[in-house]
């Protein structure tokens, strides 16, 4: 560790971690960042830049930092770009550079940045707009060569958890001001929550020599961070980053357990926090200058380089230059000649100060009225050349530029939730307008530097919210600091010194000086825009050091004040947010609940194929060994058809309808008659949306005199029972009738085919079966094998068929007597596909698959059914002249001119067999089988004027197949009048 | 993510409810007595209100009860919650 300092830091020199970065075995410190371990390794060198492969070194010291993005691990558990600013260092921790090939030190790609005056911004857009598809061709070769990380090979083997909190008071950030607005908050007995980025709490005064009564500030602001912790009432979350604000104080937090706890079962905690007050106090960021060359490893914030050497005792540079605009980088002169660097300052400012006044007499070079106009090195900075008053250049030698350009208080979440910004000529920056209710932004974030008028305003903030919520403050008065380091004070504003060279204003997305003039000339204004074309804060750090830096560059060329030129709004999240901490606990099986139906296991145990509709898993086809699916659903099909087959049918979607007022319901929600149904009767219902298109259809009994039973389709039960409470409660109050969900309360067996009713008798049933007791569409109730059941005569299938209903409970008793009689009748189980085969060879719909919230009953060919008696949601929608049309698409029959062809589901209807440019669609295919029973393939789908287009040949048309020619037909194609299910 | 007050169950997170629109959209009495523009009117235009707007919304994943809200669009604050049949706050 040759650049470690012998003395000093919060590190425990007694607590050696090993590590790795790019294979070389290294040491750091507990108390290290894995920045501050490089840095004492006498590593500046991390990276090659994402655009031009540039060298670059660490930066910054903290969520600014744009360079030193790094790979963290390997295999599942990898993590990408990662800013090793704020990566706490860890014993066996291995990191690696993102982009570099073959090696860090010598790029191949670094061939990017000679050619970097033919690669300006919009290059790409400009260069690969065209021809259609080329430009998946370019991808290929420029997306590895701007790499960011590299994403882990597997699931993410970590645990997550979410938590909610509630809490009055929510203080952000856990600096001095935030902890002294938290303690003042405490001692009223508010209860309050302190979140801080950090594990440590402190802030800037971690790496402070400010003073409280002759004893180091940090010691006070330790033990207030002793005292909150030992009340109940105060929570503090350390390691904890608020990524967002929302609406209504609605903060959103990660907190990394395991950042504190190595061994915590948990990752990371992810906090969704409300409260009533919310103080932010989430600090500033220094900011750079562009000018030629700033990025060369080496040229570091002078905050940063304070903050490495006070904090972790790391010399970044024996030979240092500070260039700065204003007081604060006159702290970093005196930390580095403390440590023993030899150091010259470089201050833009026309006048000399009290500061420089104060170095030269510490013994420290000053150069007033200079500038840093370009650097010199390769790996890493070797020389500067200053530029004076009078445009004499000079070279230093040195191997650290230290730069201030000012400071950017860390607005972001005050904008989030819209709050505004105000221009501060004293900084050069934005500061919040307080403009958000309840929410005050108090210290460095409002731009208030000096420690004491900082401690001050936290209090009053704190009393005003203590006052707020009802709470007597007590006389918690700030102690009275002795600043060890001045503030940004004297600041005058310098964006850009001119020079020879690319000036680097956003490092992450390599946007130079020069790609904001070129925005500019190619006539972009608004900084949104001119954003938007250089990809300026469009990294993964959002431009936390560039974009007041770049708004700033903006205004001089344009010859107006920053304020005038606007800032952008800064949006969640404030630092990536790992996507495993919003998960949580919500993946894998508990990513959404499985439904199963009682009979599950027993199609299982049969090898059933299962599918998911909506979230029920039902069996599609039972394949026999070596059985494709189309061999099992076409046997499935027949074996239905010329003897019995048995549908699980227990996810159909059944809701209980029961009140005087059950009958006016479903008049008002069917475009079919109700009235006249009896009691042990059921019918078939259409139901629209007001728009006139089919929401759902379904069979309903009448169970009783105000007794209904509702069934809907599988994926459509929730969907439908939330439309009739809808209606019931927000336009039909009066109407006495009460809706239960019965879905899951029954298991629904349909058997179907012609031997049905010898299996019905055989089970033993108290029903009579015969034609003139039970006919087509009637109910009865009874016992089936013991069981108390209901027994629907209905048919999906065009069969003679029988839906035996009863409870859940004993579903898989009954499915368990119907096989034990297997053999005899020779039952064939039958999925989902088989069911959807046989009712298509019957021309009947499935919503959600034929019917797609655009089709109307009229469409369909049921303008039949619409009563003309009585009104109905959609009804008056159906006579819009639009749906009037008699060119809309209709519901058809497909039939492929050759038997075996089946078309893909989704394919364009068109006329002609040569489709050539633009080719105008007839219509479109919705189902689409091989129909066993007919032998031949079939589809069902829309036409324009379709009904009066049977006999036509058209082609249906998709990617894959090309053109199939077709015959318009009648959607029924088996059994048109329907004898076999109403077999006597 | 909002906290909504139920009128039956107290404040819950955004996330047990939905929306359901506009409030106080009556629907025509005899849709066939008038014209296709009324009609298109009830069916589809909505005020697009900035600033307080009268809105239905449901405890879906809760009580299962529609009630009426009065939210300001443009700070997203919730004046007021009340059940459907009763007057506004
Ligand atoms: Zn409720």
């Amino acid at each position: 560790m040759k650049a470690r300092l012998p003395t000093g830091g919060r590190i425990d020199r007694d607590q050696p971690l090993q590590f790795r970065f790019n294979g070389q075995a290294l040491t750091g410190f507990a108390g290290d960042t894995l920045a501050s371990a490089l840095l004492a390794n006498g590593i500046h060198l991390v990276n090659r830049s994402v655009k031009l492969h540039r060298p670059r070194g660490i930066i910054g010291r903290g969520p600014e930092e744009p360079n030193a993005l790094l790979q963290l691990g390997e295999g599942a558990t990898a993590l990408a770009d990662q800013r090793a600013t704020q990566v706490v260092l860890r014993d066996g921790m291995q990191a690696r550079s993102i982009n570099g090939y073959p090696s860090l030190k010598f790029d191949l790609m670094a061939i990017f940045d000679r050619a970097a005056k033919l690669l300006p911004a919009g290059f790409y857009y400009k260069t690969f707009m065209g021809p259609t598809g080329w430009w998946e061709q370019y991808e290929k070769i420029i997306r590895p060569a701007s790499g960011m990380g590299r994403v882990p090979d597997g699931p993410d083997p970590d645990r997550y958890e979410k938590r909610d909190l509630h809490c009055p008071v929510v203080v952000v950030g856990g600096g001095p001001a935030g902890v002294m607005a938290t303690l003042v908050l405490a001692r009223a007995g508010v209860p309050v929550t302190l979140a801080h980025e950090q594990s440590q709490f402190g802030g800037g005064w971690l790496a402070s020599r400010s003073s409280i009564d002759g004893a180091p500030a940090q010691d006070w602001l330790e033990a207030a961070i002793v005292e909150l912790s030992q009340l109940e009432h105060v929570t503090l979350l350390p390691a904890t980053t608020v990524f967002g604000h929302y609406d209504q104080h609605f903060l959103g937090a990660v907190e990394r357990v395991s950042e504190i706890r190595p061994n915590a079962p948990l990752r990371e905690r992810f906090w969704k926090i409300r409260c009533q007050h919310l103080i932010l106090a989430a600090g500033a960021i220094e900011r750079s200058i562009a000018f030629a060359n700033n990025d060369r490893p080496g040229v570091m914030t002078a905050s940063a380089v304070h903050e490495y050497i006070e904090r972790y005792a790391v010399l970044p540079g024996r030979q240092a230059v500070v260039f700065t605009n204003n007081d604060a980088a006159y702290a970093t002169a005196h930390s580095l000649h403390r440590a023993g660097a030899q150091v010259e300052i470089v201050d833009s400012r026309a006048q000399s100060g009290e500061q420089a006044q104060l170095a030269r007499q510490a013994g420290m070079a000053v150069h007033i009225n200079t500038q840093v106009s370009n650097t010199q090195g390769r790996l890493r900075v070797r020389s500067v050349e200053l530029r004076h008053a009078d445009q004499r250049c000079e070279r230093l030698p040195c191997d650290l530029l230290a730069v201030s350009g000012g400071w950017n208080p860390s607005v972001h979440l005050h904008s989030h939730a819209r709050g505004s910004l105000q221009w501060d000529d004293a900084l050069a920056s934005f500061i919040p307008q307080q403009d958000l209710a309840g929410v005050e932004s108090i210290g460095a974030m409002a731009g208030v530097f000096d420690p004491n008028a900082a401690l001050a305003g936290a209090c009053e903030a704190a009393q005003r919210a203590a006052t707020a919520l009802g709470y007597a403050t007590d006389a918690t008065r700030a102690p009275v600091i002795n600043p060890a380091e001045p503030g940004p004070t004297g600041l005058q504003a310098l964006w850009r010194v001119a020079g020879r060279g690319p000036a680097f204003v956003d490092m992450q997305n390599d946007v130079k000086a020069s790609d904001i003039e070129l925005a500019l000339r190619e006539g972009y204004r608004s900084i949104e825009h001119v954003k938007r074309y250089s990809v300026l804060g469009f990294g993964t750090d959002q431009g936390k050091l560039g974009n007041i830096l770049g708004l700033g560059i903006v205004s001089e060329l344009v010859g107006m004040t920053p304020a005038q030129v606007g800032t952008t709004t800064y949006r969640p999240a404030w630092t990536p947010v790992t996507f495993g901490a919003l998960v949580g606990t919500e993946t894998g099986a508990l990513f959404d609940p499985i439904r199963y139906t009682p009979m599950h296991d027993w199609h299982v145990a049969r090898g059933a194929v299962f599918e998911d509709v909506g979230q029920w898993k039902r069996a599609r086809y039972y394949p026999r060994a070596g059985e494709d699916m189309d061999a099992a659903v076409a046997r499935e099909c027949l074996a239905t058809r010329d003897g019995v087959g048995v549908l699980d049918y227990s996810t159909l979607g059944k809701i209980d309808i029961q009140g005087p007022d059950a009958v006016t319901l479903l008049e008002r929600v069917m475009v079919n008659n109700w009235q006249k149904l009896g009691i042990g009767r059921c019918r078939y219902g259409l139901m629209l949306d007001e728009n006139g298109m089919v929401l759902d259809d379904g069979v309903t009994a009448r169970l009783g005199d105000q007794h209904y039973l509702m069934s809907t389709s599988t994926g459509g039960a929730a969907r439908v029972m939330a439309w009739l409470e809808q209606w019931l409660q927000t336009e039909w109050p009066d109407l006495d009738v009460r809706l239960t969900s019965a879905t899951d309360q029954y298991a629904t067996i349909s058997l179907a085919g012609p031997l049905s009713r010898a299996l019905m008798t055989d089970l033993g049933t108290d029903i009579d079966l015969s034609a003139s007791a039970f006919p087509f569409m009637s109910l009865q109730t009874g016992t089936v094998a013991g069981v108390a059941a209901r027994v629907q005569r209905v048919s999906f299938t065009g069969e003679l068929g029988f839906e035996i209903t009863v409870s859940a409970d004993y579903g898989a008793h009954l499915w368990e007597q119907i096989f034990l009689r297997e053999s005899a009748y020779a039952i064939t189980p039958y999925g989902t596909e088989a069911m959807h085969v046989m009712r298509a060879e019957k021309g009947f719909i499935i919503v959600g698959q034929d019917t797609d919230g655009s089709i109307s009953p009229l469409d369909l060919g049921m303008a039949g059914m619409v009563s003309a008696r009585k009104d109905c949601l959609g009804k008056r929608s159906l006579m819009r002249s639009e749906l009037q049309r008699d060119d809309r698409p209709q519901w058809v029959g497909l039939k492929p001119k050759a038997a075996d062809a089946v078309i893909a589901e989704g394919a364009q209807i068109i006329a002609t067999a040569t489709p050539q440019g633009e080719t105008p669609m007839h219509g479109w295919v919705t189902s689409s089988y091989f129909a066993p029973r007919l032998g031949y393939s079939f589809a069902l789908g829309f036409v324009n004027a379709g009904r009066t287009r049977h006999g036509e040949t058209l082609y249906a048309w998709d990617l894959d197949a090309g053109v199939i020619e077709l015959e318009v037909t009648d959607p029924i194609q088996y059994d048109i009048e329907g004898a076999r299910q109403n077999v006597e | 993510m909002l906290l909504i007050t139920c009128p039956w169950c107290g404040p819950r997170d955004e996330s047990e409810f939905s929306y359901g629109g506009e409030a106080d959209i009556v629907r025509p009495p005899e849709p066939e007595a008038i014209d296709d523009a009324a009609w298109a009117d009830y069916v589809f235009m909505r005020t697009n209100t900035r600033g307080l707007h009268r809105e239905q919304w449901v405890h879906a994943h809760g009580c299962r009860r529609w009630f009426k809200a009065e939210r300001d669009t443009v700070t997203y604050d919730i004046r007021a919650t009340w059940p459907m049949n009763e007057e506004a706050p």
